[in-house]
């Protein structure tokens, strides 16, 4: 080895090339109990974690380690192990040497533990051999060599066209047919118009088609109607809400704080609305970032960009006594730096909160740096009217501020001395915790209770104490106040009984109320004060490492967003935004593209979609995924193109029966010669239900509901209250229901719904009985059975056969089949049987709505048990 | 993960997921061999659809010392101070602040400044041959002595409660990963036909638990390992009766019909998630039989219902969940999980743990009496445990009132309780300091308690990992030793 020369590369984590993991196992099972030390799962950990980021491409001192060749070359000092003799062995005299004389090895971060030091001594011991076929690469090669993080290069289409027995509809099909006939597999044919109807509609809108749709479509021009109906969904106000879907389960949008208490964000709302607008007005993925990750630090923030960093506010708020403050906002920003990790990156970020990334070159460092980007910004709540209010906010508030402000200003000058007095004593307490019990206390009260059952940004309170009387702004010293009067007389009962300050709190409560606020949202705020971040150690926040600066992964592209390698300026969540969106990111236009994909076929091109680092798994079809990202990058972002070029392809549009011959060869239909039936998912399952039954309720927006459920299921939880809704919110769409982190709504649960305290990237799709309970028994599905019983009952049919059609075109959008037809009259004359036997007496029942036609309470019975039969159907909760 | 020739065995056999599905629910008739390994989750149909991961249970890794667990889950933290760990020394020192030298040699001082040393007011005793101790609110489980465990020295890494029940049922505070009860299904699947494999029992007075659904949650495995809920009011299982007014010739003749329409279907695109679909509703089927048939305590004698407290009003709620847990046991369901809230005893210490230990103290100690006299205790593993114990000093956060005093949450030292199927009967593990502060000997994180319920069942927990963003996850972390001492 050569002279000792200083390097300041960090040491990033153990990276084997991929063929080393197979062999690894062998190695392993042949070497069992042999007492002896093995090159591959002991010593090859070693040299990989500690040695290659020198040793390997750069190759410092001239020795490289990665191969038996290399290794018995030696560097430029020559041989660096003599067989059997481990202490003149030159990488002992180094790993050994302390770090004082200049010549330890590795030169940066810990030594060598004594294990690892005794583990490279017994393999020298015993020969210091490396198995010919074993070749190490350092993270950064494996890296450098790995698919995902080579910038994406948009690869040619191949030339084909539509040819015996191949549909090639577009460049997607190209890519796919390709394939298929280098493999002599058949394409599916295009399936039943009816069935590709009602898939394309719930893929984009998540409603299935009306019988009206289904009339409409069949009038139309065979060739061109197809695309009408694309154009037609994706301008569809429904298509928001059914894309906004996915996004909120990836940041794990709830309604609720999570952890014990789990109280209410009445208006977490804004942000689902704000997604739900984004998407139906196509605004491109670039600025969708911008607006969730910075829209608070664009040049000009608007209503619309202030409500997008609401995405931020997803994060869980502990506010159970006796939980640390930091603790758990340091879990907010970590759950923040994993979001981006995951939602643009497709990459496990969190392994690297304790550790070097094993796998991935990620640094426990450059987690930090990514998280301290994120650690600069404050929850706060804001005033976003929602239209109307504004005006008559403006109107009542000048008299509320004039009667306020009257009100003490009689006492004013002392409140002031007395709240500073309050603060200053809380805040000596931050600065020396343990020394006063009651006044610790008094700080950490504030940062649990405040804005509490409200969903306003937890530590605002807190933060509004360390900024100076003079730079806050005049809402927060109200604020402050208010909770001051309400909960300050610590820091002197006699002048808070002297005072009267227990009268003013309630009396300025009451005065409040008198206003009607602009309906707050939640949002994120560059924070005041730079946050200095280090380290946690083990991931630990109380024992902080090196401090580090804001910073950026180092992916393959090179320099990050514009303007911020100046030494004195901090990269913000704005440089983070430009950085993912970068034309040269190689991993957020193909993870982006992969998710819209896994929507349209159940599974992503790269599967899963979550980890598209080195052991995460190969696309099916890279090019496909390469063009495709390639063309949402350089079109403008825009999601909807990117949908309407995936439903127009052949590939899409393929008929999903099942085929024998594919079946063997590929049982995940990675090759695309079929569409796959999907089971819907929990909100489409209940929109489906509720839409054939006539009671689903169409409103876009607003705040969540609670439709009804047993009361058991709230209870799961600590003390929850679900207070059923009345009216038409029972009925509206699943992703209106109020979303309960601890004890969330069963019907979702059943369906396979995905827990809200962390990032789901895809649904589970289960089978089980519970689902056939639900759909069975749950009174609220018997209800829709009713419902649609009504309504049919109420229209003019010439046969029960053909009431039954209607019934089945409404629910599953095609025309019955006289198998089928027999199959429901059977059971329908069954029925009539069995009804009458058990309700002997005649009874009426009288419909509600507009028409009061009376209908036989037997009659009602029998065609419920109908529509029930037909709401319980496979093919009802499938996407075929 | 499935093994390779086995899952090269489920693909090549020609068969679609439908039959996979068919073959797990049928699971007790398969063969012997490696298809019986597999029995089936009661409620594991279609194993996911063909876009997922297939995954069969493996089967345990060596023979099993029990087959079943019951969880006696004591959400909250209850006082091993007053239940489990006597300490004079505390007790002498009553009301006095805490010996510096005590505090000063405190790694991670929670105690504060004026904190008081807290005496137990419980009156302890010897119990049953091996004479382990227990406090006189606790005298029920005492009587078990000779068939009990108690480990005294656990501790663990969380001290708020929602952390504290995800580390001690999930393994970890962090969210998303799946609990116990999934890992043991996952793992050896249920015996039962007619029954989910994984029970979730809930019984409190109003107060859900604190860390909600997520304590059940399957969190990366399939969601066909979640824990399904069994209410003690209304349904046992949501949804479980038929509707209003549907009798059950009627909802018979619904399911007929629903079947006809079904296999009409399924002759047109043979897909077999439809076939599997067919089988969840006569599974559903015969879960609204065989449930009534679980909850109806009317076969059980006036004395078994007197063991479990069924004959006393405080009592009740908690003695039926036992009593359900275990008839569930005996008709194969793997993994009963009980919860019981809340013993966080802030304040006035004595009179809540009083009221706690009066609805479950009888009942959990019926439980392995119970288990025993019918020879399932040998199978069958009981666990007695909280998320972490309570502070030897009175509760300082909140402040105290004289005679109303609590304790705080403490997860440096606590007791656990073990029974039944390859756990020692008669036995103390380890020992806290004479504060009851920290765990001093034979120290037992909460991993170390995992990896020995999941050694008890033949799951070796190193082997037991799922495959997850790139990496093999385990229900022990990174952690984890088998407590040899504790087994048989």
């Amino acid at each position: 080895m050569g002279g000792c020369r200083v390097f300041n590369l960090m040491l990033v984590g153990l990276g084997f090339a991929r063929s080393l993991f197979g062999c690894q196992q062998t190695l392993v099972a042949a070497q069992v109990n042999t007492g002896q030390v093995d090159f591959v799962k002991d010593v090859a950990p070693i040299l990989a974690s500690r040695c290659l980021n020198c040793h390997a491409d750069t190759a410092e001192g001239g020795f490289r380690l990665v191969d038996e060749s290399a290794w018995q070359h030696g560097g430029d000092s020559g041989a660096v192990f003599l067989p059997g003799n481990p202490d003149a062995s030159r990488v002992i005299q180094r790993i050994t040497a302390s770090k004082e004389s200049g010549h330890r090895m590795p030169p940066e971060g810990t030594p060598l533990s004594e294990t690892q030091i005794d583990i490279l001594r017994s393999w020298i011991t015993q020969g210091a051999t490396w198995p010919t076929q074993v070749t190490l690469k350092s993270p950064k090669m494996a890296a450098a060599d790995h698919w995902a993080f080579r910038v994406i290069q948009r690869p040619d289409v191949p030339e084909l066209t539509s040819q015996a027995g191949y549909r090639v509809l577009n460049p997607i099909d190209a890519f796919v047919v390709d394939s298929l006939r280098r493999r002599e597999i058949q394409q599916s044919p295009e399936a039943d118009p009816l069935v590709l109807l009602r898939r394309v509609t719930l893929d984009l809108t998540g409603l299935p088609p009306s019988p009206d749709d289904v009339k409409d479509y069949l009038a139309d021009v065979p060739e061109v109607r197809y695309e009408h109906v694309v154009d037609r969904l994706l301008a569809s106000p429904h298509y928001g809400e059914r894309w906004a879907r996915p996004w909120l389960d990836l940041c794990h949008f709830a309604d609720t704080d999570g952890y014990l208490t789990d109280q209410k964000r009445p208006v977490a709302w804004r942000y689902r609305d704000w997604l739900i607008h984004a998407f139906n007005h196509d605004m491109p993925f670039d600025q969708m970032t911008e607006f969730q990750l910075a829209g608070d630090l664009i040049d000009s923030p608007t209503e619309d960009s202030l409500l997008a960093t609401g995405f931020l506010r997803n994060t869980l708020s502990n506010r159970e006594g006796g939980a640390d403050l930091e603790e758990y906002r340091v879990e907010q920003i970590v759950d923040r730096t994993q979001m981006v990790g995951t939602i643009w990156l497709g990459l496990t970020l969190g392994c690297a909160r304790c550790h070097d990334h094993k796998y991935d070159p990620v640094s426990q460092k450059q987690f930090y740096e990514l998280f301290a980007v994120l650690d600069q910004a404050d929850e706060v709540n804001l005033p976003i009217p929602l239209s109307g209010e504004q005006s008559l906010f403006e109107q009542q508030y000048v008299e509320y501020r004039r009667k306020r402000d009257e009100r003490i200003a009689p006492i004013l000058d002392e409140l002031k001395t007395l709240q500073a007095r309050w603060e200053a004593k809380m805040l000596e307490a931050v600065a020396n915790p343990g020394v006063s019990p009651i006044w610790d206390r008094q700080w950490e009260v504030l940062g649990l209770i405040w804005g509490g059952e409200l969903g306003e940004g937890q530590l605002e309170g807190c933060v509004i104490v360390r900024t100076p009387v003079e730079q806050r702004t005049a809402d927060e010293k109200d604020r402050l106040l208010d909770y001051f009067l309400a909960r300050g007389s610590l820091i002197d009962e006699a002048a808070f009984s002297r005072l009267n300050l227990a009268t003013l709190s309630s009396e300025l409560e009451t005065m409040k109320k008198s206003v009607t606020w602009p309906t707050r949202a939640p949002t994120m705020r560059q924070a005041r004060q730079p946050r200095t971040v280090s380290i946690h150690t083990r991931g630990d926040f109380r024992v902080p490492g090196d401090l580090v600066r804001p910073g950026l992964l180092e992916l393959n592209h090179s320099s990050p967003a514009n303007g911020i390698d100046d030494a004195e300026s901090q990269i913000t969540r704005r440089n983070l935004s430009a950085w993912l969106m970068d034309k040269d990111n190689p991993l957020t236009a193909r993870v982006a593209v992969n998710r819209a994909w896994q929507e349209f076929f159940g599974r992503g091109l790269v599967d899963p979609p979550d980890d598209f680092g080195l052991r995460g798994s190969a696309p099916d079809h890279p090019a496909l995924l390469d063009w495709l990202a390639a063309e949402y990058r350089d079109n403008g972002w825009h999601t909807k193109s990117l949908h309407r070029l995936i439903v127009m392809s052949a590939t899409y549009r393929q008929s999903s029966a099942f085929r024998a011959d594919l079946h063997q060869i590929d049982p995940r239909n990675a090759l695309l010669a079929r569409q796959m039936p999907l089971r819907l998912n929990a909100d489409q399952v209940r929109d489906t239900v509720l839409s054939a039954s006539g009671l689903l309720c169409r409103t876009i927006g607003g705040p969540s509901v609670f439709p009804p459920q047993p009361e058991v299921v709230a209870k799961e939880g600590f003390s929850n209250v679900w207070k059923t809704s009345e009216g038409e919110d029972r009925y509206r769409r699943g992703l209106y229901t109020w979303i309960q982190r601890l004890s969330p709504f069963a019907q979702n649960v059943t369906f396979d719904a995905p827990p809200t305290n962390s990032i789901c990237t895809r649904r589970d799709r289960s089978n089980s009985p519970l689902q056939a309970l639900t759909l069975l028994n749950d009174p609220v599905f018997f209800e829709a059975a009713e419902a649609m019983a009504r309504q049919v009952l109420r229209e003019d049919h010439q046969s029960d056969r053909e009431r039954i059609s209607a019934l089945v075109v409404r629910a599953l959008a095609r025309p019955a089949t006289d198998d089928e037809l027999d199959v429901l009259m059977n059971y329908l004359n069954d029925q009539k049987q069995l009804v009458n036997s058990s309700l002997p007496d005649q009874t009426e029942t009288e419909l509600s709505g507009t028409d009061r036609t009376v209908v036989d309470e037997r009659e009602l019975r029998v065609w419920a048990g109908v529509c029930s039969v037909i709401l319980n159907l496979h093919e009802l909760i499938t996407r075929e | 993960m499935l093994n390779p020739d086995r899952r090269q065995l489920l693909q090549s056999s020609g068969y679609g997921l439908g039959w996979i599905a068919l073959r797990q629910m049928l699971a007790e008739a398969s063969p012997a061999g490696k298809e019986s390994a597999a029995q089936s989750s009661g409620l594991r149909v279609a194993q996911q659809s063909a876009e997922s991961q297939l995954t069969v249970p493996s089967g345990p890794h060596f023979t099993p010392r029990a087959k079943n667990v019951i969880f006696l889950f004591m959400s909250g933290g209850p006082s091993h101070l007053d239940l489990f760990d006597p300490k004079p020394t505390l007790n002498r020192l009553h009301g006095e602040t805490v010996p510096r030298t005590f505090t000063e040699s405190l790694a991670d001082p929670v105690i504060r400044g004026d904190a008081r040393c807290f005496g137990s007011p419980r009156v302890f005793r010897r119990y049953g041959q091996c004479g382990m101790e227990f406090s006189d609110y606790a005298s029920h489980l005492g009587s078990c002595a000779d068939d009990i465990c108690m480990i005294r020295s656990m501790y663990t890494t969380s001290s708020n409660h929602d952390p504290g029940q995800l580390l001690m049922q999930c393994g970890t505070v962090l969210f998303g990963h799946p609990c116990m009860g999934s890992w043991v299904t996952y793992g050896l699947g249920s015996e039962s036909r007619n029954l989910p494999g994984f029970v979730v029992l809930l019984s409190n007075s109003g107060e859900g638990v604190d860390g909600g659904t997520a304590l059940w949650s399957n969190g990366f495995l399939p969601s066909n390992y979640r824990g399904v809920t069994f209410r003690n009011s209304g349904d046992p299982i949501l949804h479980l009766s038929s509707p209003q007014g549907v009798t059950e010739q009627m909802q018979r003749r619904r399911l007929d019909a629903i079947r006809s329409m079904n296999e009409l279907r399924y002759h047109q695109t043979q897909d077999p998630e439809l076939t599997a679909r067919i089988e969840s509703y006569e599974l559903a089927w015969r879960m609204q039989s065989a449930a009534p048939e679980l909850v109806d305590f009317s076969d059980e004698t006036s004395s078994t219902r007197a063991l479990y407290g069924l004959d006393q009003e405080v009592t009740r709620p908690f003695g039926s969940n036992c009593l359900l847990a275990r008839r569930m046991v005996e008709r194969g369901v793997r993994f009963v999980q009980l919860y019981h809230s809340t013993w966080d005893d802030h304040s006035d210490l004595n009179q809540h743990l009083k009221k706690n230990t009066d609805m479950t103290d009888l009942p959990a100690a019926g439980l392995i009496r119970d288990l025993k006299q019918r020879g399932l205790l040998d199978e069958t593993l009981v666990i007695w445990a909280g998320e972490f114990g309570r502070t030897p000093m009175h509760e300082i956060r909140r402040g105290t009132t004289p005679g109303k005093e609590g304790r705080d949450h403490h997860p440096f030292g606590f007791t656990v309780l073990m029974a039944g199927g390859g756990v020692r009967s008669g036995a103390v593990i380890g020992r806290t300091d004479e504060f009851g502060y920290h765990s001093v000997e034979q120290r037992m994180h909460v991993h170390d308690l995992q990896a020995t319920i999941l050694h008890c069942l033949g799951l070796d927990h190193l082997q037991l990992t799922y495959r997850h963003q790139g990496r093999d996850f385990r229900l022990t972390d990174v952690a984890g030793e088998v407590m040899s001492s504790v087994l048989t």
